[in-house]
C-alpha cells in the first residue's frame, strides 16, 4: 500500500486538475460578460446631432452613452482667445486646433475631469465652463485653467456625415 | 445494482415526453419537414431566412407584429446576415414616433437599425377590431410557443382547404384549416403563389414560402441558436476528456482498492 | 461543525496558520468536514448525488444571481425582460438556459438522492433528524422552484401560480382572506410577482442554511453505506474524504454535466412547456395546465381527491408523511441488499412514483383518474401498511459481520 501510495505530482492528476481548473475558468467568462454592455446598449452607442439650429454663442446639451455632450457653437471671440493662450499656461497643454475639427464647433463630453460633476456653460475665470462641485474652471476651448480637474474634458469620437450634421461615437 | 439503474433510465424514459401529447386534439398528425436547423449540427439556411424575411415583411407584417425583433437583429451573426447597410435602409422603411422634442410634441421619423420592428396596430384592441375580433399573434416567439413547432407553422400554411365538410358549422369571417385545432381559423389564407417575387431564383410557391417564412421565424424564435449548438459541442467535447482525465485519475487512485473502482 | 465522532487530524503548518487556528478554526473545520473525514470504504456510485446536488444549488445561486441583475419583476416588463437577457444580454441566452435546465436537474439530483436513501434505509436511526433536514430542503426547493416558474410570466407561470395559490382557499373560513393576502390584490398580479422574486432570491439562501445543517448531522453520525452496517474500524473500513472521494464524485460530477450541458445546448426547451413562450393573459387559460415534471406526481395526488380539501390534505400529506418515515418503518436492518421483501416493495413504491408522474400530466378524466386513486392508496399504504407489517415478516438475508468483512468478500469475489 505505502509503495504504491499516489503522490500529487502524478501525471493524471496534475492534468485533470488543471484541465478542470481551464473549464473553471471558461466557465467563468460567461458570468463576467454578461455585466458588459449588452447588444441594446451597444446599439445606442452613436447618435446623429442635427447642428442647423444652434446659433452662433449657442450650445446644446445632448445625452450620449448616458452623459452629457456639450455642442457649442463658438463666438469669434472665443476661437481667438482659445487659440491665443499660450500653452506654458495650460497644466494639461493642448493647442485648440487638437480640440476641434471645425473651429467654430466645439464638441465635448460635459463631464468633469475631476470627479464627474457636470460644469456650467460660460461661467468661471476663463469664460468657458466652471464645475460647481469643487471649483474647476475651463476655458473656451474646454482646457483645465484652475482648479482640482487633473484634465482638459474629453473630446468624444465624432464625425461630420454632412455640413450641418455630426454623428458622435 | 444493475436493476436499480434500468429503473433510473426508465425514469428518464417516462419523464420526459410529459408534454408532448398535450395539446394534439384530433388534427392529423404533423408533417416532420427536414429542416435547415433542425439537429445538434443544424444551422439556418441564410437564403432561407432573407427570403423568410420578405415573406413576413411582405405579407404576415400586414397583420403581425414581430415585437421582441430590432431592425439591428437582421445583421447579426447566425442570423439572415443583412450588411449594416441593407439593414438602414430597410429600416428607412418604417416610421416610428419620437419624442418629445424641444417643444414637447412627438414627431415621426424614420426607424433606425435600433428600433423595434414596427407592429402592425398600436395596441391589442386595434388589432381585433380590425381583424373581425380575432388578435393575431405576435410572432417573435411563434415556433417555441407551439408543440413541434415549425412543422406545425408550416402545415397551418399549407393545409387550407377550400371547400369545408358540408356538416362543419362555420361563420363568414372563418377559414377550414386541417392543421388548427377546431380546423377552423380567423386568418384567411395568407399565402397565394408568387404572391412574393423572390430575388433569387427561387420558385414563390406555397410550399417554398411557407418553408422559408417558418425558417425565418424559427430564427426569431432562437436569434442564437448556431452560437449555443457550436459551444455546446466545446462543452460536451471538454466534459468527456475531463470525465476520461477523472477516470483514469479515480481509477489509479483506488488501485489496491479494488472494491470501490466506479462500476 | 465542530462536534464531530472524530480527533482532528489539522496542523497548521504556518505561524500565520497557527494564529488563525487560535482564533477562527475555520480551515481547521474545513479540513476536518470535508478534507480528512473518514468516509466508508464501500460506497457506491448513488452515494455521489449529495455533492453533485451541491453543484446544482451553487449553479442556480450563481445563474440566478446574474439574472438578477437583467430581469424585471413587474408584470408590465417582466416576459419583455427575459426576452431582452434571451436577445440582448452578452451570453443571457446561455445563463438563462442553464437555470431554467438546472432547476429540472436538481429535482432529477434530489429524487435520486431521495430514493438512494429510502433503499438503503438511511432514515434509520441515528440518522432521523438528517434525514427530516433533508425533507425540509426538498419542501424549500419545491417552494423555491415554483416561485421561480411564475418569474418569466408566461401563460403557465401565471396560470400555475393561479392554481396552486388557490390551493389555500380550500382552508375553511380564512382560506379566502389568506389567498387575497397571498396575492396582494384579487387576481396573481403585478404585488404577486414582485413577492414570489423577493423570496425566489431568498429562500435559496435559506436552502443554503439548511443544508449545512444536513451536512452538520450527516458528519455526527457519519455516512451510511450499501451494507447498512455501522463503520467499526475506522482505519480499515474508511478513507479520507480527499482524495479519494473528491476524485470519484468529480467524475460522476462530470457525467452529471454531461447530460445537463446536453439538455442545455441542444433540447433546452423540452423540459419546460410551450405556453410559457405566451405572455400571460389573465383572460384565457391554457387547455392543459401542467406543472413542471417534477412536481407532477403532487398534482396527480390533487387532483385524484374529488374534494377540495380533502385534495390538499392528502397531498400535503404525502409529503409529511416523509417526516414520519424513521418510525413507520419497523425492520432493525437498513440496506434493502439484505430486505429480499422491502427491496421488492421498494421498486413497486419508485413504479408507483412514477405513474403518478405520468397520470399528472394527463387530463383529468375518464381512466387517469381512476388510475392516480388507486395509486395514491398505493402511495400511503406504502408507508402505513407495508413498511410497517414488514418489520415483522421479513426474513433478512444473511449478513457480513462487518463492512470490513464485506470488502473482502467482495474483493475475493472479483479475483476469482
Amino acid at each position: 500500500m505505502s509503495s504504491e501510495q499516489p503522490t500529487r505530482r502524478d501525471f493524471i492528476y496534475v492534468a485533470s486538475a488543471a484541465f478542470a481548473g481551464v473549464g473553471a475558468a471558461a466557465a467563468a467568462w460567461p458570468l463576467i460578460d454578461e455585466m458588459n454592455p449588452d447588444a441594446s446598449v451597444l446599439a445606442l452607442a452613436s447618435i446623429e446631432v442635427d447642428l442647423s439650429p444652434i446659433d452662433t454663442g449657442q450650445s446644446i446639451t445632448i445625452q450620449w452613452r448616458g452623459k452629457p455632450v456639450f455642442v457649442r457653437h463658438r463666438t469669434r471671440e472665443e476661437i481667438a482667445e482659445a487659440e491665443s493662450v499660450p500653452l506654458d499656461d495650460l497644466p494639461d497643454p493642448q493647442p485648440d486646433e487638437d480640440r476641434i475639427q471645425r473651429p467654430e464647433w466645439l464638441v465635448m463630453i460635459g463631464s468633469c475631469t475631476h470627479l464627474g460633476c457636470v460644469p456650467l456653460g460660460q461661467k468661471g475665470d476663463f469664460d468657458g465652463w466652471f464645475c460647481p462641485c469643487h471649483g474647476s474652471h475651463y476655458d473656451t476651448s474646454g482646457r483645465i485653467r484652475k482648479g482640482p480637474a487633473p484634465s482638459n474634458l474629453e473630446i468624444p469620437p465624432y464625425q461630420f456625415v454632412s455640413e450641418n450634421r455630426i454623428r458622435i461615437g | 445494482m444493475r436493476i436499480f439503474a434500468v429503473t433510473f433510465i426508465l425514469a428518464l424514459a417516462f419523464a420526459l415526453p410529459t408534454h408532448a401529447n398535450a395539446a394534439t386534439g384530433d388534427t392529423p398528425p404533423l408533417p416532420s419537414i427536414d429542416w435547415s436547423f433542425e439537429g445538434p449540427f443544424g444551422s439556418f439556411d441564410r437564403d432561407a431566412l432573407r427570403r423568410g424575411f420578405k415573406v413576413y415583411q411582405e405579407v404576415c407584417s400586414a397583420c403581425h407584429s414581430l415585437q421582441f425583433l430590432h431592425y439591428r437583429n437582421l445583421s447579426q451573426t447566425g442570423g439572415p446576415e443583412f450588411t449594416e447597410a441593407e439593414v438602414k435602409a430597410i429600416a428607412a422603411n418604417y416610421t416610428v414616433q419620437d419624442g418629445p422634442d424641444e417643444f414637447g410634441d412627438m414627431f415621426d421619423r424614420p426607424a433606425l437599425p435600433r428600433d423595434r420592428f414596427v407592429s402592425p396596430f398600436p395596441n391589442s384592441q386595434a388589432a381585433r377590431a380590425a381583424n373581425g375580433g380575432a388578435l393575431p399573434p405576435d410572432l417573435s416567439l411563434i415556433v417555441n410557443a407551439r408543440p413541434n413547432g415549425a412543422n406545425y407553422l408550416y402545415a397551418l400554411l399549407t393545409s387550407y382547404e377550400e371547400t369545408p365538410p358540408p356538416d362543419l358549422e362555420m361563420s363568414d369571417t372563418q377559414h377550414y384549416n386541417l392543421a388548427m385545432p377546431g380546423a377552423l381559423i380567423a386568418m384567411a389564407p395568407p399565402l397565394l403563389e408568387d404572391i412574393v417575387e423572390y430575388s433569387d431564383n427561387t420558385p414563390a410557391t406555397v410550399d417554398n414560402m411557407s418553408r422559408d417564412v417558418t425558417t425565418f421565424l424559427a430564427w426569431a424564435a432562437n436569434p442564437h441558436m448556431e452560437q449555443r449548438k457550436r459551444i455546446g459541442f466545446q462543452v460536451m467535447i471538454y466534459l468527456v476528456i475531463l470525465a476520461g482525465l477523472l477516470y483514469f485519475a479515480t481509477k489509479k487512485l483506488w488501485r489496491g482498492r479494488k472494491w470501490q473502482q466506479p462500476e | 461543525m465542530s462536534e464531530n465522532n472524530h480527533s482532528s487530524s489539522y496542523t497548521p503548518r504556518s505561524a500565520l496558520a497557527k494564529w488563525i487556528d487560535k482564533r477562527l478554526p475555520l480551515p481547521r473545520a474545513l479540513h476536518d468536514n470535508f478534507s480528512s473525514f473518514p468516509t466508508p470504504a464501500n460506497l457506491n456510485f448513488w452515494w455521489t448525488f449529495g455533492g453533485i446536488l451541491t453543484v446544482c444549488l451553487l449553479i442556480q445561486i450563481v445563474t440566478g444571481i446574474v439574472l438578477a441583475m437583467h430581469y424585471t419583476p413587474n408584470s408590465e416588463l417582466a416576459f419583455s425582460s427575459v426576452q431582452h437577457i434571451m436577445r440582448d444580454v452578452n451570453y443571457g441566452w446561455l445563463i438563462r438556459y442553464v437555470h431554467a435546465n438546472g432547476s429540472s436537474m436538481f429535482f432529477l439530483a434530489v429524487y435520486i438522492h431521495i430514493f438512494r436513501g429510502l433503499y438503503y434505509g438511511s432514515y434509520k436511526a441515528p440518522r432521523e433528524l438528517l434525514w427530516m433536514v433533508g425533507v425540509v430542503i426538498y419542501l424549500l426547493m419545491m417552494a423555491t422552484a415554483f416561485m421561480g416558474y411564475v418569474l418569466p410570466w408566461g401563460q403557465m407561470s401565471f396560470w400555475g401560480a393561479t392554481v396552486i395559490t388557490n390551493l389555500f382557499s380550500s382552508i375553511p373560513l380564512v382560506g379566502d382572506a389568506i389567498v387575497s393576502w397571498l396575492w396582494g390584490g384579487f387576481a396573481v398580479g403585478n404585488p404577486t410577482l414582485n413577492r414570489f422574486f423577493a423570496l425566489h432570491y431568498l429562500l435559496p439562501f435559506v436552502i443554503v442554511g439548511v443544508v449545512l445543517l444536513h451536512v452538520w448531522s450527516l458528519h455526527v453520525s457519519g455516512n451510511g453505506n450499501p451494507t447498512g452496517l455501522d463503520v467499526k474500524k475506522v482505519d480499515k473500513e474508511t478513507v479520507p474524504f480527499h482524495p479519494y472521494y473528491t476524485v470519484k464524485d468529480g467524475f460522476v460530477i462530470v457525467m452529471f454535466l454531461l447530460l445537463f450541458a446536453y439538455f442545455v445546448f441542444f433540447h433546452p426547451n423540452l423540459l419546460g412547456h410551450p405556453d410559457n413562450y405566451i405572455e400571460a393573459n389573465p383572460l384565457v387559460t391554457p387547455a392543459h395546465i401542467v406543472p413542471e415534471w417534477y412536481l407532477l406526481p403532487f398534482y396527480a395526488i390533487l387532483r385524484a381527491v374529488p374534494s377540495k380539501l380533502g385534495g390538499v390534505i392528502v397531498m400535503f400529506g404525502a409529503l409529511g408523511v416523509l417526516l414520519l418515515l424513521p418510525w413507520l418503518d419497523t425492520s432493525k436492518i437498513r440496506s434493502a441488499k439484505f430486505r429480499p421483501l422491502y427491496r421488492q416493495f421498494f421498486f413497486i413504491f419508485l413504479l408507483v412514483c412514477l405513474g403518478l408522474g405520468w397520470l399528472g400530466a394527463q387530463p383529468a378524466e375518464g381512466g387517469y383518474v381512476i388510475a392516480a386513486r388507486l395509486l395514491t392508496v398505493y402511495y400511503f399504504a406504502h408507508f402505513f401498511v407495508i413498511l410497517p407489517a414488514l418489520g415483522y415478516i421479513e426474513k433478512p438475508k444473511p449478513m457480513p459481520a462487518s463492512i470490513e468483512e464485506s470488502l473482502e468478500s467482495k474483493t475475493k469475489t472479483e479475483k476469482l
